[in-house]
C-alpha cells in the first residue's frame, strides 16, 4: 500500500496552482489530503501530478459576515469546528463538522477539500445543499462562482473542469426565526454515516412553521435538499407533528444499501433522524422567535 | 514559475532537532520518519488513516502520518514517540506525564498502538487546563480516534484520567 | 519475603521500551534490506494461464522476480499439513506460490524483491496475470451443496469428518420427555492485530548462517520448516521473533509462504531482504475463523436437564486446510462447557471454500461451541418457562464431580477431563455481579425511557495449556544477573514481567536482575508455540522447575562454602544464608562464580573461582554428574491439558426507532486457578471481551458470492474503538490446577468466548424475536424485527401476555 509514483508541486499562489494544472495532465489538487491520501496508497487513484495548495498564502481564513461564512479552502475541519463566529452565523457548520471522522482526521482535512471530493457520505457536502452554498472557483477561463445545484454531479464527481481550484466554499447564514440540528448513526463513532441528518426549521411571525428543509448524509448519489413544509405547514411550533414530516421525508428519498445498512434501514433512520432533528431544531427556532 | 518535482530535500525539526531528507515526492511522512530518519517508535498498522497507530504531531496537532506526505512537512515541527520524554539533565529521561499513567495503569499489551495513543493524549492533555478535573467525554475524545486490538481501550482510559492527575498536580 | 512476587500485580518490565518508542518490531529491523511485496490474485478461483513479467523488467530499482518456476527441491511441494489427523481425509495446502490454480483472492502468485516497497509494488503492478476463472464456492452452504468443487479432486468440498460420541444419542433423543432442534450460524471475523506479519531474512554466506525474523507465534517450528523447505542444517538457521504487534492465533500458522520465499532471495541474492505485509494482503492473505453451521438437537426434562445433545457442525475451512481441524475438533469438545451432557454426539464437516483460510483466531472455535451450548440452554429456559439461570444451575457440573470425564478426545489427543472448578459459585457470583435477579426493574426503567432493555449470559470452560511440552533455561551470572529464557513467543501478554516474577519467587532473587528471552532460538531452540492458553501454564511451570534446579545447585554449592547443610540455607534478595544465622551468608552471584570452576581470572570476580583460590582437593573441580555454571535446563509435559471457566452477562438496552444496540452493562466471573499477576490477567480479560463484542455486533468478514472480500479495510471492517467496547466489570474465582506445579490455568483467550452468546441471549431477552446469526447489526435486526417468519420468543409473550 504505497503510492505509484507521481510529480510534485507546492505553489505559492492559486495562479500558480491552475498553471500547473494546466501544464501537468492528469494533475489534481491535494488540499488536506485525507481523503485522497488512501486512494492514492491503495493505487486506486494515479494521478501523474498533485499540486498542493497548502503553500498558498491566503487560503485559510474564515470569514464570517451578516450574509454568512466563507470558508477558505486551506480551513481544516477543526479550524472550522472551534470557529465561534461561524457558529454564530450558521450553526449547522459546526454542529455537522463535530461529526467529522475523528479529531487527527479533522486536524489535516479541509471543509473545501471534503465538499470539492463530492463523497455524498461526507457531512460538508449536503451542508453547502441545505444552507444553499456555493464555492468559489478559479479556473484558466476566470474565476466564478458555483452553486451547490450545479456542483455536485454524482458521487465523488463535479462539474469543475480538472485542471480548477475550488478556492472558498460559502454557506449563507442561517435565516431569521430558525433554527437548526444535525443528527446521524454510525455504526462506530466516527465512521461515515449509515445516515446523517440535517435540517432547518424556519417559523413565521406568529410562531407557526413557514418552511422546513432537511438534506441527508450516506442517502442518495448526489446531496439534495427537500422540502418538508407540507407535512407541517402552518402548525405552531409547539404542536407540529414532527412524525409526519419524518414521515414524508421517507417517501422522497432513495437510499441505496451496502455493507453497513440496507436500503430500508437507510429510509427508516432517514424517518427517524428527520423527526429528531426536527424537533430539536423547532426548539431553538422558537427560542430565536420574539 | 513553480517546480513540479519527483524528488525533494525535506527539512523538518523533529524532536526538536533539526533534520534533513531528500526522498522521492510519493514518500509518506510515516515511511520518511520510520525509514529515512530511523524513528521508528512510529507505528503503521493500516495506511489508510483508520488506525490511528502513526499519529504524530505537527506543529503540535496530532494529525496520522500515513496521510500526510513527507514533502508537506518541510518546514514543521514533528514530535513522535521518541521526542515525549525530556532529558533529565543528566543523562537520563523524565517520562511524560502520559507515558507514566500508560505504564503504571497496564495501557498497553503488544505496544503496537500506543505510540499513536500516546502522542494523541499528550497533545490533548497539553491542550487543556490542567487544574480542571477531567470528564468522561476528554477521555472518550482523547482515546476514541485510534484502535487497539489488545487491550479492550479499559486501561487506556485509566491512564489518561491518571496522567490528567498527574498533570493537575504538578500544575 | 520481598521476593515473593508470583500473585502481585507488578508493573510490566517491557513496558520501559514499548512507551518511548524503543520496540523492536519487525519492520523496524534491517533498514538497508531489499523489500519484498507480491502479486496475489484477484481471483477467488481460477487456472494462472500466463505471467509475463517483462513490463515489469525496466522497473528501476528492481531486483528479482520469483515465480513457481522458480521454486526448487522441497520448496516445489505443497506447504506442510501441520497437524495431521486419521480424520482429515482430504487435506490440501497451497504452495508458497500459485502452481497453475489460484484457490482464494488474495493468494501469492508472484513475488518482486527490489530496492524499497514503493518500487517492489511499482513492479508488481506491471506484471500481467492471465487467470482463466473457474466458479467460486463462498460459504459453508455453497459449500455443502457443491455444485462447484474448490479442488476438483474434493467434489463434495469435505476436508474432514470428525465425529466423537460418548452413547447412543438417537434412543436417547427419543427417550427424552422433551425436545428440541434448530440451526444458527456464525460468520467470518478475524485476529487482525494491527501490526500484521513481516519477515526479515539475513544469510552470511561466509557463516554460512541464517537468521530470520517473523512477526511469529512459533519460532522453533518456523526455524525447523525453513531449514526443511531450504535444505539447510538445522543449526544453520536461527530464528528470532521480535516485539510482535499482537498475534492473538494468525501468526502461529507457518510456515507461511513469505517465511520461506523472503529466506529463499536473502540467500540468493546475498542481501537482506524483508516483507512486511500492509493492512490489505492482511486482509486477503492472512487467516480468518469462525465461520459454521450448527444444527443442534437437544433433549431434555421438564426441570430443563440435558438427557442428550446432538450436534452437526459444518465448518468452513476456507481454501485450504494447513492447521489441520483444529479449530473444529475445539469446537466439537468445547461445546459441552460446564455441564454434565448425558449422552453427546458431535459431527464436524470441514467444508472447503475459495476464501482465506481458517486457523485459530483467539478462543479457536470455543466462541462457536459456547454459541451452541449457551442458545441451547438459553431455548430449553424459553421452552419451559424457566429462567436461564435456573437452566443452567441445574446442569452443572457439581464441585465434588471433579476431576469430571467428559469422555471425549481433545485438541491434544488426550481425554477431555476438567481438572478443577466450581460453576455454581462461578454463576452465583455472576448473577450478583449483574443483578440478574433485580433486571425487571430495569427493563421498566428503560421502557419508561423508550428502550427495550435485555439481559443475557454464557457460561464457558476453555481447555488451556495443552502440550506437548515447553522448556525454560535460567541462569545466574557472576554479576547476579539471572538469565532466563523459553522458546514460546511473545505478542504482548507480558511474558517478561509474569516469567520474571516466577523466577524471583522460586530462586529468592530482586526482579531487577532478571532478564528473560522469549521466541530467540539462539537462547532455546526446543518450544511449541504460544497458543491455546498455554505460556504461563506451559512456560511458566517449566521456568519454575528451571528456576527450582537452580536454587537446588546454589544451595548445595553454598552449603560447601558456608559448610552448612543445604536444607539450613534460604535465599532472600539475591544472598544464601543459614537461616537464623546472621552473618553467615554468600551472595548467589558469588555461588554463580564458584559454580564454574577456573583456570583464567578474566574479571576481578572470576579470581574467587580460580584453581589457586580453591583448596579442596579431595573431589574433581566439577565433580561427576556435575556441570560448571549455575544453570538449569528444565521441561514441562503435562499429561493433558488444565480446564479454566468463567461466565459472562451482558446488558442492552435497544433503540426500537433505530436498532442501535447498546450494551450498558458487561459482567465477568473469571477463573484461571492461581493467578501470576493479576493485573495482567485482568488485561487480557478485557482485550478479549472487546474481541467478543467485536465480534458479536461489529466485525464480519463480508465475502461477495464472487469470493471478493468487500470489506478488506479499517473502514469497513468494523473493529471497535474505545467508543464500541462497554465498561467491564469483573469478579474473580480461584480454583487451582492440580496438575501443574504451580496450580495455574490459561487466561488469555477467555474473555472472548462467550461475547456472542451472551449478547445474543441479552439482544434476544430485549426484542423477543430469536436471534439464529451472530454477528448482528442494527440493520439486520431491524429485518429482524420486519420479519414475518421470525421466530418470536415465548419469554416475550409470557410477558406481553400474547402468546408466541
Amino acid at each position: 500500500m504505497k503510492p505509484a509514483p507521481f510529480r510534485y508541486a507546492d505553489p505559492r499562489s492559486v495562479s500558480e496552482a491552475l498553471e500547473v494544472l494546466a501544464a501537468e495532465e492528469g494533475a489534481t489538487v491535494l488540499a488536506g489530503g485525507q481523503s485522497l491520501l488512501p486512494l492514492l496508497s491503495m493505487r486506486l487513484a494515479a494521478p501523474t501530478t498533485l499540486v498542493d495548495l497548502n503553500r498558498v498564502p491566503g487560503l485559510d481564513a474564515v470569514e464570517v459576515t451578516g450574509d454568512g461564512v466563507r470558508v477558505g479552502a486551506l480551513v481544516r475541519h477543526a479550524g472550522l469546528l472551534a470557529d465561534r463566529a461561524a457558529a454564530r452565523v450558521q450553526p449547522l457548520l459546526a454542529r455537522a463538522t463535530a461529526n467529522v471522522a475523528h479529531p487527527a482526521i479533522r486536524n489535516r482535512g479541509t471543509t473545501v477539500g471534503s465538499i470539492a471530493h463530492a463523497d455524498p457520505s461526507g457531512e460538508m457536502t449536503s451542508v453547502l445543499a441545505l444552507t444553499g452554498g456555493s464555492v468559489a472557483v478559479a479556473a484558466p477561463s476566470g474565476s466564478g462562482t458555483v452553486g451547490w445545484r450545479d456542483l455536485f454531479v454524482g458521487p465523488l464527481e463535479t462539474s469543475l473542469p480538472a485542471a480548477a481550484v475550488v478556492t472558498s466554499a460559502f454557506f449563507p447564514a442561517l435565516p431569521p426565526r430558525s433554527g437548526t440540528a444535525f443528527a446521524e448513526v454510525a455504526r462506530r463513532k466516527g465512521d461515515y454515516a449509515v445516515c446523517g441528518a440535517g435540517v432547518v426549521v424556519t417559523l413565521d411571525e406568529d410562531r407557526r412553521v413557514a418552511a422546513v428543509r432537511a438534506s441527508y448524509v450516506s442517502v442518495g448519489l448526489v446531496p439534495e435538499v427537500h422540502d418538508l413544509t407540507e407535512a407541517v405547514a402552518g402548525a405552531p411550533v409547539e404542536k407540529a407533528d414532527w412524525a409526519a414530516a419524518g414521515a414524508l421525508a421517507r417517501t422522497l428519498v432513495e437510499p441505496d444499501g451496502d455493507l453497513h445498512a440496507s436500503a430500508d434501514y437507510r429510509r427508516l433512520l432517514v424517518g427517524v433522524l428527520t423527526e429528531r432533528t426536527l424537533t430539536e431544531a423547532a426548539a431553538e427556532a422558537a427560542e430565536r422567535t420574539p | 514559475m513553480t517546480s513540479v518535482d519527483t524528488e525533494r530535500t525535506v527539512r523538518l525539526t523533529v524532536n526538536g532537532v533539526p533534520r534533513e531528507t531528500t526522498v522521492p515526492v510519493r514518500r509518506l511522512l510515516s515511511d520518511a520518519l520510520r525509514h529515512d530518519l530511523g524513528l521508528t517508535g512510529t507505528h503503521v498498522g493500516c495506511e489508510h488513516g483508520v488506525c490511528g497507530a502513526c499519529t504524530v504531531l505537527v506543529d503540535g496537532a496530532p494529525v496520522r502520518s500515513c496521510l500526510v506526505l513527507a514533502v508537506q512537512a518541510d518546514g514543521a515541527a514533528v514530535t513522535t514517540v521518541e521526542g515525549l520524554a525530556r532529558d533529565d539533565g543528566r543523562g537520563g529521561q523524565v517520562l511524560h506525564p502520559v507515558q507514566e499513567a500508560f505504564r503504571e495503569c497496564h495501557a498497553l499489551q503488544c505496544g503496537f498502538c500506543t505510540p499513536g495513543f500516546l502522542v494523541t493524549i499528550a497533545a490533548g492533555l497539553e491542550g487543556r487546563d490542567p487544574a480542571a478535573q477531567i470528564t468522561d467525554e476528554e477521555v472518550d475524545d482523547l482515546v476514541g480516534g485510534n484502535l487497539c486490538r489488545c487491550t479492550g481501550y479499559a486501561n487506556i482510559k485509566e491512564a489518561v484520567r491518571h496522567a490528567a492527575a498527574a498533570m493537575g498536580d504538578a500544575g | 519475603m520481598t521476593t515473593k512476587l508470583f500473585g502481585e500485580p507488578v508493573r510490566r518490565r517491557e513496558d520501559a521500551r514499548l512507551i518511548t518508542g524503543r520496540g523492536r518490531y519487525l519492520d523496524d529491523i534491517g533498514a538497508g534490506a531489499l523489500a519484498a511485496a507480491f502479486v496475489r490474485s484477484p481471483h477467488a478461483h481460477a487456472r494462472i494461464v500466463d505471467v509475463d513479467v517483462d513490463a515489469a523488467l525496466d522497473v528501476e530499482g528492481l531486483v528479482a522476480i520469483y515465480t513457481y518456476e522458480d521454486l526448487t527441491g522441497p520448496l516445489a511441494e505443497p506447504l506442510p499439513v501441520l497437524i495431521p489427523h486419521p480424520q482429515l481425509h482430504a487435506p490440501r495446502t497451497g504452495y508458497p506460490l500459485a502452481n497453475g490454480e489460484v484457490n482464494h483472492v488474495g493468494e501469492p502468485v508472484v513475488m518482486v524483491v527490489a530496492t524499497d516497497r514503493y518500487v517492489a509494488e511499482d513492479a508488481a503492478e506491471r506484471i500481467a496475470v492471465t487467470y482463466e476463472e473457474l466458479p467460486a464456492v463462498v460459504g459453508v452452504d455453497a459449500a455443502r451443496a457443491a455444485q462447484h468443487a474448490v479442488h476438483e479432486e474434493i467434489p463434495d468440498n469435505v476436508a474432514a469428518r470428525h465425529h466423537q460420541e460418548t452413547g447412543d444419542v438417537e434412543p436417547a433423543l427419543a427417550a427424552s420427555p422433551r425436545t428440541l432442534s434448530f440451526t444458527q450460524y456464525v460468520e467470518r471475523s478475524a485476529c487482525m492485530p494491527l501490526e500484521g506479519k513481516g519477515v526479515h531474512a539475513r544469510w552470511d554466506a561466509d557463516d554460512r548462517s541464517l537468521r530470520v525474523h517473523t512477526s511469529t507465534q512459533a519460532s522453533t517450528s518456523v526455524r525447523a520448516a525453513i531449514a526443511a523447505k531450504l535444505q539447510l542444517s538445522l543449526d544453520e538457521v536461527e530464528v528470532v521473533a521480535p516485539d510482535v504487534g499482537g498475534g492473538f492465533g494468525v501468526k502461529i500458522v507457518h510456515p507461511w509462504p513469505e517465511e520461506l520465499l523472503v529466506p529463499m532471495a536473502a540467500i540468493a541474492l546475498g542481501r537482506e531482504v524483508k516483507w512486511t505485509e500492509d493492512r490489505r494482503e492482511h486482509f486477503i492473505s492472512s487467516a480468518h475463523e469462525r465461520q459454521q453451521r450448527q444444527e443442534v438437537s437437544v433433549g431434555f426434562d421438564d426441570d430443563g436437564r440435558i438427557t442428550a445433545l446432538d450436534v452437526h457442525v459444518w465448518h468452513d475451512n476456507g481454501a485450504y486446510t494447513p492447521y489441520g481441524i483444529i479449530v473444529p475438533i475445539v469446537t466439537a469438545t468445547q461445546l459441552v462447557g460446564p455441564y454434565v451432557i448425558p449422552v453427546y454426539r458431535v459431527v464436524v464437516e470441514s467444508v472447503y471454500t475459495n476464501t482465506v483460510i481458517v486457523t485459530p483466531y483467539r478462543g479457536a472455535g470455543r466462541p462457536q461451541g459456547c454459541f451452541a451450548m449457551e442458545r441451547t440452554m438459553d431455548r430449553i429456559a424459553d421452552a419451559l418457562g424457566l429462567d436461564r439461570a435456573v437452566v443452567r444451575e441445574r446442569n452443572l457440573i457439581q464441585p465434588d464431580q471433579f476431576p469430571y470425564d467428559h469422555h471425549l478426545t481433545f485438541q491434544d489427543g488426550r481425554p477431555v477431563i476438567y481438572d478443577s472448578g466450581d460453576y455454581p459459585a462461578l454463576l452465583g457470583k455472576l448473577t450478583a455481579l449483574v443483578g440478574w435477579d433485580g433486571v425487571d426493574a430495569l427493563r421498566d426503567d428503560a421502557e419508561a425511557r423508550g428502550k427495550l432493555l435485555g439481559v443475557g449470559m454464557a457460561l464457558y470452560v476453555e481447555g488451556t495449556g495443552p502440550g506437548p511440552y515447553e522448556g525454560g533455561h535460567v541462569q545466574v551470572l557472576g554479576s547476579g544477573k539471572v538469565l532466563v529464557s523459553t522458546g514460546l513467543t511473545t505478542q504482548g501478554q507480558g511474558h517478561e514481567t509474569s516469567f520474571a516474577q516466577i523466577v524471583a519467587s522460586e530462586l529468592g532473587v530482586p526482579i531487577e536482575d532478571v532478564e528473560v528471552t522469549t521466541g530467540d532460538t539462539r537462547r532455546f531452540p526446543y518450544a511449541v508455540g504460544t497458543f491455546a492458553s498455554r505460556a504461563a501454564v506451559m512456560s511458566g511451570n517449566a521456568i519454575a522447575l528451571a528456576a527450582r534446579g537452580v536454587r537446588v545447585k546454589a544451595l548445595r554449592i553454598a552449603a560447601d562454602v558456608l559448610e552448612a547443610d543445604p536444607g539450613d540455607l534460604e535465599i532472600e534478595d539475591g544472598v544464601v544464608q543459614v537461616r537464623g544465622t546472621p552473618g553467615a551468608s554468600i551472595p548467589l552471584r558469588t555461588v554463580a562464580v564458584l559454580s564454574n570452576p577456573l583456570r583464567y581470572a578474566f574479571d576481578e570476580a572470576a579470581k574467587q573461582a580460580t584453581q589457586f583460590a580453591t583448596h579442596d582437593d579431595t573431589k574433581p573441580p566439577v565433580a561427576e554428574g556435575d556441570a560448571p555454571g549455575l544453570e538449569h535446563r528444565d521441561y514441562y509435559s503435562p499429561l493433558r491439558s488444565t480446564f479454566a471457566s468463567g461466565a459472562h452477562a451482558a446488558v442492552v438496552e435497544i433503540d426500537p426507532a433505530t436498532w442501535e444496540i447498546d450494551v450498558v452493562t458487561y459482567a465477568v466471573v473469571h477463573d484461571c486457578g492461581n493467578v501470576v499477576n493479576p493485573m495482567i490477567v485482568e488485561g487480557q480479560v478485557h482485550g478479549g471481551v472487546a474481541q467478543g463484542v467485536g465480534g458479536a455486533l461489529y466485525e464480519r468478514m463480508a465475502y461477495d458470492s464472487d469470493g471478493q472480500l468487500q470489506n478488506a479495510s479499517f473502514m469497513d471492517f468494523l473493529m471497535p474503538y474505545a467508543s464500541e467496547v462497554p465498561d467491564i466489570v469483573i469478579d474473580h474465582q480461584q480454583t487451582p490446577s492440580p496438575l501443574n506445579p504451580l496450580g495455574i490455568k490459561g487466561a488469555g483467550e477467555a474473555g472472548v468466548i462467550p461475547g456472542s452468546a451472551a449478547l445474543a441471549s441479552a439482544i434476544e431477552d430485549a426484542v423477543g424475536r430469536r436471534i439464529t446469526s451472530m454477528p448482528i447489526s442494527p440493520t439486520e435486526l431491524y429485518d429482524l424485527m420486519r420479519s414475518e417468519t421470525a421466530e418470536r420468543t415465548a419469554a416475550s409473550g409470557r410477558r406481553t401476555g400474547v402468546d408466541a
